[in-house]
């Protein structure tokens, strides 16, 4: 099937649009379509969030503390800078500056790795204390002392037996976050908080991957010629699902770690 | 193929040309086969739904077969056959040659979604040998993410990936239809099937992905148990009502939107009279498409919200009407001192008209609160929803089958087994639904294997009828048979239409048109 008759230097355009600049008006309408599904699809989050969030303010708040904002905070850094250098990458795709692009796009694909390799510590974390969503927070386990506890309560017990400086060394518990947890421990239903932290920003990050994904994939199209000043639809495209992912993260920043 | 002459489908050859084909007018025929076999799946399991109430009690298997059946029932013809039918069948093949375009904007994009129905489809149906679901297809919480099995999981990922296929389509509509008119051809001119397609579109694109998050939240619920719907977490199962019904609403107009552009096309051409009041027609369907964002609350009128919320989605919801009235009177106008001919398409047009009234009306009496305490999850919602989806949906999808056939396929459909097929569906519809009012109203409650003994006669009669409807369908199904092998050569305009597809030979050529039309005036330009 002959639906993209190719022309010229690998610039094409599909033989039911009229020209080049037909088929781009056209697709970049499809790309922002689809972003408002996007935005519509977190949308349905944002909104379980804000009910239980009223419904629980208590929870929202011991479970926000526990979260960690250096961190949290560090990720949008990189996140608004690798906007940045995907802008900075479609516009120089667009003047035909081939080198500049390529370490553009290759930025930002090096800040997607940071936020994930952040957000694998802030998770295995709180896979360690027991700050985990629903069914496995509640997941009870038998102390030394024989009773039955959850992660939580355990980690806690034994904190309560060290010192300052053993729980820092041993149990990789600071001061501020041992009061945080006895905190958390102490709010009735609090991994309902956990199941939007996991859901909300899992999500995300998986958004962040396939953000990656695509972006490696124009990448390999600005290395190989087949994107320049004529034909940048591709690039622009995976941009603006960048930024959209971006976006999406500088709600979720404040709503999980800074409002509780 | 008798024709000497190019066109889509000898343009290639073999099975591969047809599964990696970019063509709209091929991906139409692929998604009517597919659906086709979804529909045939789907009206087996209600046969037997309907065959266990023949009597009280036990009557072919158990409570629990029968619990999976209904909800299987369900399940694929809400999502994989009502749902995608029209637009993604007819509105695949006409959309672009009705608006004088060469093809969808995206033909990749387009045939992925094919791809992801089927995928879908296959992993909701595999289900089936696995761990059966018995949910119901609304998957309310907390039962599916509590009681019942790990089975919910997969057929809920099925469900996901369907969503995925009719965003897609939808997506591809709007920017076709935005950006791919015919010189000439005004958003003014656009034939009403367009119009129609492209509010279902803003739909499906503005509706769906809530329905996706919900159904990743089930997910998440059943394998994480996050607490968002599990009342022991601290979480609200009424919730899930709540966002399952934002999607699942606007839904209903996806089903019946398209039906109602069938109708519309139908009813001007064989009324041989341009069509009345194209403008209110064309905006009543981005009005109802606006206004059912705002009623999914009438599904929850007894979970206890607030009464101020009862009265307020009580008024939206009959809002809906005023909309869908200007439609009908529109038709009814239209066919007003027309030539009208009836024929087997018509006949299904008037059907629809008929049905979908029934089941508009009865849904005055589900919206007002008062009554619907009454009514709520009884056989008269049963009896409602099936007259305005079914009855609606499947009218007009049937009344396009016959109507477009001969563009499709170049072949004549055979008026007579056309008519006999719609005798049998539309007495079995009213035979079938007719008395499930009644059992409605006398108490007999929906979704439940047992009645009580009062209620056998109403059940043996509405199983009767069921038993036409299935008739039906299959004289019809005989007929598209008949029609290939033996079908006459329709020529290019055989119901006299006035519409752009009909200026071009049957079948049409693989790029439509080969010169591309200019318009100079509006569609139904009769007299």
């Amino acid at each position: 099937m002959s639906t993209a008759n190719h022309a010229g230097a690998g610039f094409h355009h599909a033989h039911h649009f009229d020209s080049a600049e037909h088929q781009y008006e056209s697709s970049k309408q499809g790309i922002w379509l689809f972003l408002v599904t996007e935005i519509l699809m977190f949308g349905g989050l944002f909104v379980g969030y804000s009910i239980y969030h009223s419904l629980y303010p208590q929870i929202f708040h011991a479970g926000s503390k526990q979260l960690s904002v250096t961190l949290g905070a560090l990720n949008t850094v990189v996140l608004l800078f690798s906007s940045f250098t995907m802008a900075l990458g479609i516009n120089y795709v667009q003047r035909g500056l081939r080198n500049k692009a390529i370490i553009a796009l290759a930025v930002t694909i090096a800040c997607a790795g940071i936020f994930m390799v952040v957000k694998y510590f802030e998770y295995t974390h709180k896979f360690h204390v027991g700050t985990v969503p629903g069914k496995y927070a509640y997941e009870e386990e038998l102390s030394p002392s024989g009773e039955k506890v959850t992660r939580v309560g355990a980690l806690l017990a034994e904190a309560s037996k060290l010192s300052v400086e053993e729980r820092e060394h041993k149990l990789h518990l600071d001061e501020t976050e041992y009061e945080h947890l006895t905190l958390l421990n102490n709010t009735k239903n609090w991994p309902l908080f956990f199941g939007f932290y996991f859901v909300m920003s899992g999500i995300h990050g998986l958004h962040v991957l396939a953000g990656a994904f695509l972006i490696f994939w124009v990448l390999l199209k600005v290395i190989r010629n087949k994107v320049g000043p004529e034909y940048y639809t591709p690039v622009e495209g995976v941009g603006l699902f960048w930024h959209v992912v971006d976006l999406i993260w500088i709600y979720l920043f404040p709503l999980l770690y800074l409002v509780g | 193929m008798a024709h000497d002459q190019h066109n889509y489908l000898n343009h290639q050859k073999g099975i591969w040309s047809w599964l990696t084909t970019l063509d709209h007018k091929r991906i139409g025929i692929m998604y009517f086969i597919a659906i086709m076999s979804f529909f045939f799946l789907g009206g087996v399991f209600a046969l037997l739904v309907r065959a266990e109430l023949f009597t009280p009690g036990k009557t072919l298997f158990s409570a629990d077969v029968y619990n999976r059946m209904m909800t299987y029932h369900g399940a694929i013809m809400v999502f994989m056959v009502i749902v995608p039918g029209i637009p993604a069948i007819f509105g695949n093949f006409v959309l672009p040659i009705m608006i004088g375009a060469k093809d969808v904007a995206f033909p990749r994009l387009n045939l992925m979604s094919w791809y992801m129905l089927m995928i879908g489809a296959a992993i909701t149906g595999s289900t089936l040998f696995m761990q059966n679901v018995d949910t119901g297809w609304t998957f309310y919480t907390p039962y599916s993410s509590i009681k019942t099995g790990m089975g919910v999981i997969p057929m809920v990922l099925g469900v996901f990936i369907i969503g995925f296929s009719s965003i897609l389509t939808g997506l591809n509509f709007i920017v076709t239809t935005h950006k791919l008119r015919a010189p000439g051809m005004t958003m003014t001119r656009i034939p009403l099937m367009v119009w129609a397609l492209y509010s279902t579109a803003i739909l499906q694109v503005l509706a769906t992905p809530v329905l996706a998050i919900t159904l990743l939240l089930l997910i998440a619920e059943k394998t994480l148990g996050v607490g968002i719907f599990d009342p022991q977490l601290g979480g609200d199962p009424v919730l899930f009502q709540h966002f399952f019904w934002f999607y699942s609403h606007p839904a209903v107009y996806i089903m019946i939107l398209p039906a109602m552009g069938v109708v519309s096309e139908l009813v001007a051409t064989f009324s041989r009279k341009t069509i009345f009041g194209y403008t209110a027609i064309a905006y009543s369907s981005l009005a109802i498409a606006g206004v059912s964002f705002l009623v999914w609350g009438h599904h929850m009128f007894v979970s206890g919200q607030s009464e101020f919320a009862g009265v307020l989605f009580s008024f939206i919801t009959m809002l809906v009407g005023v909309p869908t009235a200007i439609k009908l009177f529109n038709w009814i106008a239209t066919m007003y001192k027309g030539s009208i001919r009836l024929d087997s398409p018509m006949l299904f047009a008037i059907g629809f008209m008929f049905l979908f009234t029934i089941g508009g009306l009865t849904g005055v009496y589900l919206a007002s609160t008062g009554i619907d305490i009454h009514f709520h999850d009884t056989y008269f919602v049963v009896a409602h929803f099936h007259y305005v989806m079914v009855g609606g949906t499947l009218m007009a999808l049937m009344g396009a089958l016959i109507y477009w056939f001969p563009k499709v396929t170049g072949k004549l459909y055979n008026d007579t087994i056309g008519r006999i097929s719609w005798v049998f569906i539309f007495s079995g519809f009213n035979v079938t639904f007719f008395p499930q009012f009644i059992l409605g109203n006398m108490g007999m409650p929906r979704r439940y294997y047992d009645y009580l003994p009062t209620f056998t006669e109403l059940n043996q009669m509405s199983t009767f009828g069921s038993w036409l409807i299935g008739t039906g369908f299959l004289v019809g199904f005989f007929g598209v048979i008949f029609a290939l092998l033996k079908g006459k050569e329709a020529g290019m305009n055989p119901f006299g239409g006035k519409t752009l597809e009909w200026t071009i030979p049957s079948p049409p050529p693989h790029e439509n048109f080969d010169k591309t039309p200019v318009l100079t005036g509006g569609p139904y330009e009769y007299r």
